[in-house]
């Protein structure tokens, strides 16, 4: 090689080097961009989220006078049930912290404690007639604005005027701090309650159960449904047909059309058409299915392409029929890749909002759905309608429920991989 | 037409005259400048389980192959021989209906399995596969047990009623394919976990287990090493007791080793087939000798 040849190499070689570095540079930085983006999302959701997970209840001791109540251990039931436990507490209260003068702090007295406590007080009662007629002391649940003060998220050194809690409201949460009878604990409400108006009673369980059995539905269609389209798409259509392709091409830009678009077909069709009534998982599950189903058809047909042609072969060579072949060879094979891309889709669809708007699922329920018919609202819509809601509590309580919607999907791609891996590993 | 009648022995001539059998020639071609002129030697016997007559074989609009007449005789073994994408595996799959599994593939003439046509509505291609099995170029066992992939023919076709009978029939194919003192202690394990060498006879004993007739091989040792290829040329050998083989290969001496009968296919003709001995002692045409001679290949 002349000296001339490896000068001109040499120079090129810098700028070729200059260049990887540069690419290799710029694909580290957009790797640490969108690591930061994604921190910063989940410290910003998380450091506000955590402390929903922790409750304020105040312990008050409750004299459960009989001739205030009106009944006594020997009534039936409907009297028990119907007793004014309201006014037990009141009174509770108001012995805790005479001379409270005034309507405004009358009542603000009474907001120390959330609306819940004579509920809770009556179900105590019923459980248990014996004890009327003594004093005991119980833990309620206080109101959202204790609950925010405790949590540090309301600052007493601000003018009173700027204040959601005033002076005198300080003086007795300080009291009732100074004698234990505040006290932070894990909010079981939180997963064993439905919505409610009243953040500190407020719970994910409808939205839970709402999201359970709209993936029930949307899992148990879309499933087959597309497993049985890729397969037939991949093993059986008649290839180089216009058909097939049109509606090939059909499923691939299905898969691009935007959710809310469903939505409306839903709306339209389901519930114009067929008479399926709003609001529920069934319905929901139905917009979903159409939603999830060319993610799981394209995912289930790569899986299924990639099962070896010769594994197909030898099961032809021995006298399997087609559809033999389909179910002894080559969807077990495949299985790996369709399940993943169920998973994929269902995860999609756990977190979908915008086509359930559309079909009445944002509605405020405050029933925990017991089957696929009764009024539901899903995860992702209970986290719109929280932040929607103007409360303090309830932003907190958002970022929890987007906490637990995350644990939600990131424990299906666990299960995704898991699978991967266990049939992956079978031979 | 008559030029090749007379390079037919005697009494293949006389059968053909009898049948009006038409062996039409094929065109020339300049091609190594060698004419083909419909097949040389002894492309038709008496005693054939398989036949060939007037095959073309067409891909889309592509040909694939020519007009080939045929016979397999009963418990020979035929060996297939030629330069690659002379359509070898295609006629190999004309004989099962393989070629039925894609879509744009069109096969025409009369091919008889006993004297019945193969291609008639009524013949079913699941019963033809069972009775003419196929061993393919690359070791392709399933991805299951041993025991499994010997088993799945017959239980496909309902060969065993219980659980010993298919155990004996998995034994026994096994033992055919000499792999059963190999695995025996391991029937259990994936097929897949095998040697090549072994895999390939897993699948001779999967192939076996159906109990065909017939068992067409596609280069069947091209992915083996040359100890395992030898197990298997081996084993072909007792398997024609009991067995009509056909064999494609591209090694010319494992067709010398293992056959009876050579085929030389061409650009999807074919050109000469004659007794092993024959044709590569004596090869008839030009084309056949440059191909053992090893001048194209
Ligand atoms: N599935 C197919 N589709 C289209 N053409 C094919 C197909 N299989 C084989 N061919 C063509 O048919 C001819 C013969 O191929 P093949 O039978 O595989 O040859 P060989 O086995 O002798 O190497 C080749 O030209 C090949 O390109
Ligand atoms: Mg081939």
């Amino acid at each position: 090689m002349s000296d001339t040849t490896t000068k001109i190499i040499k120079a090129g070689l810098k700028k070729r080097y200059a260049k990887e570095k540069r690419f290799r540079f710029f694909g580290l930085m957009s790797i640490v961009i969108s690591f930061v983006f994604l921190l910063v999302l989940l410290i910003s959701i998380f450091s506000k989220g955590w402390s929903a997970f922790q409750q304020t209840y105040v312990k008050l001791d409750v004299e459960l006078n009989e001739e205030v109540l009106g009944i006594n251990k020997f009534s039936n039931k409907d009297a028990l049930f119907s007793a004014r436990y309201k006014k037990i507490i009141k009174n509770s209260l108001k012995k805790k912290f005479p001379g409270v003068k005034g309507r405004k702090q009358k009542r603000a007295l009474k907001n120390l404690v959330s609306k819940s406590a004579q509920y809770e007080l009556r179900d105590k009662v019923l459980k248990d007639p014996e004890l009327l007629g003594t004093t005991q002391s119980f833990w309620f649940l206080a109101k959202d604005d204790v609950d925010v003060f405790m949590k540090g998220n309301i600052d007493r050194t601000l003018p009173e005027s700027n204040r959601r809690i005033k002076d005198y409201q300080l003086a007795w949460i300080d009291q009732l701090i100074a004698e234990d009878r505040l006290e932070k604990r894990f909010n079981t409400q939180l997963f064993s309650a439905s919505d409610s108006r009243e953040p500190e009673q407020a719970g994910l369980k409808g939205a839970l159960m709402g999201s359970l059995f709209t993936m029930l539905v949307t899992l148990s269609l879309s499933f087959p449904i597309a497993v049985a389209a890729a397969a037939y798409l991949e093993e059986f259509a008649p290839q180089n047909n216009r058909w097939v392709d049109l509606i090939e091409v059909n499923i691939n830009n299905l898969a691009a059309v935007p959710s809310i678009v469903f939505g409306l077909l839903g709306l339209a069709i389901y519930i114009g058409l067929f008479g399926v009534p709003r609001s529920t998982p069934l319905i929901g599950g139905l917009v979903l299915t159409l939603m999830t189903l060319p993610t799981i058809i394209i995912a289930s047909r790569a899986a299924i392409k990639s099962v070896p042609p010769s594994i197909k072969q030898a099961a032809v060579g021995l006298g399997a029929s087609r559809v033999q072949v389909l179910f002894h060879h080559t969807l077990p094979l495949a299985m790996p890749g369709i399940l993943t891309g169920t998973i994929v889709g269902m995860a999609q669809a756990l977190g979908e909002t915008a086509p359930l708007l559309m079909i009445g699922m944002v509605a405020f329920v405050a029933e925990v759905p017991g089957s696929i018919m009764d009024p539901a609202t899903v995860m992702p819509v209970q986290i719109y309608l929280w932040s929607d809601s103007p409360e303090r509590a309830f932003s907190e309580r958002t970022s929890a429920a987007i906490m637990v919607l995350l644990a939600f999907l990131v424990m299906m791609n666990l299960i995704a991989i898991v699978l991967r891996k266990k049939f992956e590993q079978r031979w | 037409m008559t030029d090749l009648i007379g390079t037919l022995p005697g009494m293949v001539k006389s059968s053909l005259e009898s049948e009006e059998n038409k062996l039409p020639v094929v065109e020339t071609r300049d091609e190594f400048d060698v004419e083909i002129s419909g097949t040389i030697g002894k492309p038709l016997v008496q005693n054939a389980k398989m036949s060939s007559r007037n095959c073309d074989v067409f891909y889309g609009d592509k040909q694939a192959i020519f007009n080939i007449n045929l016979d397999i005789g009963k418990n020979e073994i035929i060996a297939m021989i030629g330069p690659s994408g002379c359509g070898k595996s295609t006629y190999l799959r004309v004989l099962n209906r393989m070629n039925d599994t894609i879509p744009i593939c069109r096969v025409t003439g009369e091919h008889t399995l006993d004297g019945e046509d193969i291609y008639a509505a009524e013949q079913d291609p699941v019963l033809l596969r069972a009775r003419v099995g196929m061993v393919f170029q690359k070791p392709n066992p399933f991805p299951k047990s041993i025991y499994d992939n010997v088993a799945y023919g017959a239980k496909l076709h309902g060969l065993a009623t219980n659980r010993s009978e298919l155990d004996d029939l998995v034994e026994a194919s096994l033992i055919k394919a000499g792999l059963f003192k190999e695995v025996k202690d391991d029937l259990l394990m994936p097929g897949t976990g095998l040697s090549g060498g072994q895999q390939q006879r897993l699948c001779i004993a999967r192939a076996i287990a159906v109990d065909p007739e017939v068992i067409l091989m596609d280069e069947p040792t091209s992915a083996l090493d040359p100890i395992a290829t030898a197990t298997i040329e081996e084993l072909m050998d007792e398997l024609k007791e009991n067995y009509t083989i056909a064999i494609v290969t591209h090694s010319m001496q494992q067709a010398a080793r293992v056959s009876q009968r050579t085929a030389y296919f061409h650009l999807g003709k074919l050109v000469e087939v004659n007794d092993t001995n024959t044709v590569f002692t004596n090869p008839e045409h030009k084309l056949t000798e440059n191909y053992i001679t090893g001048r194209f290949g």
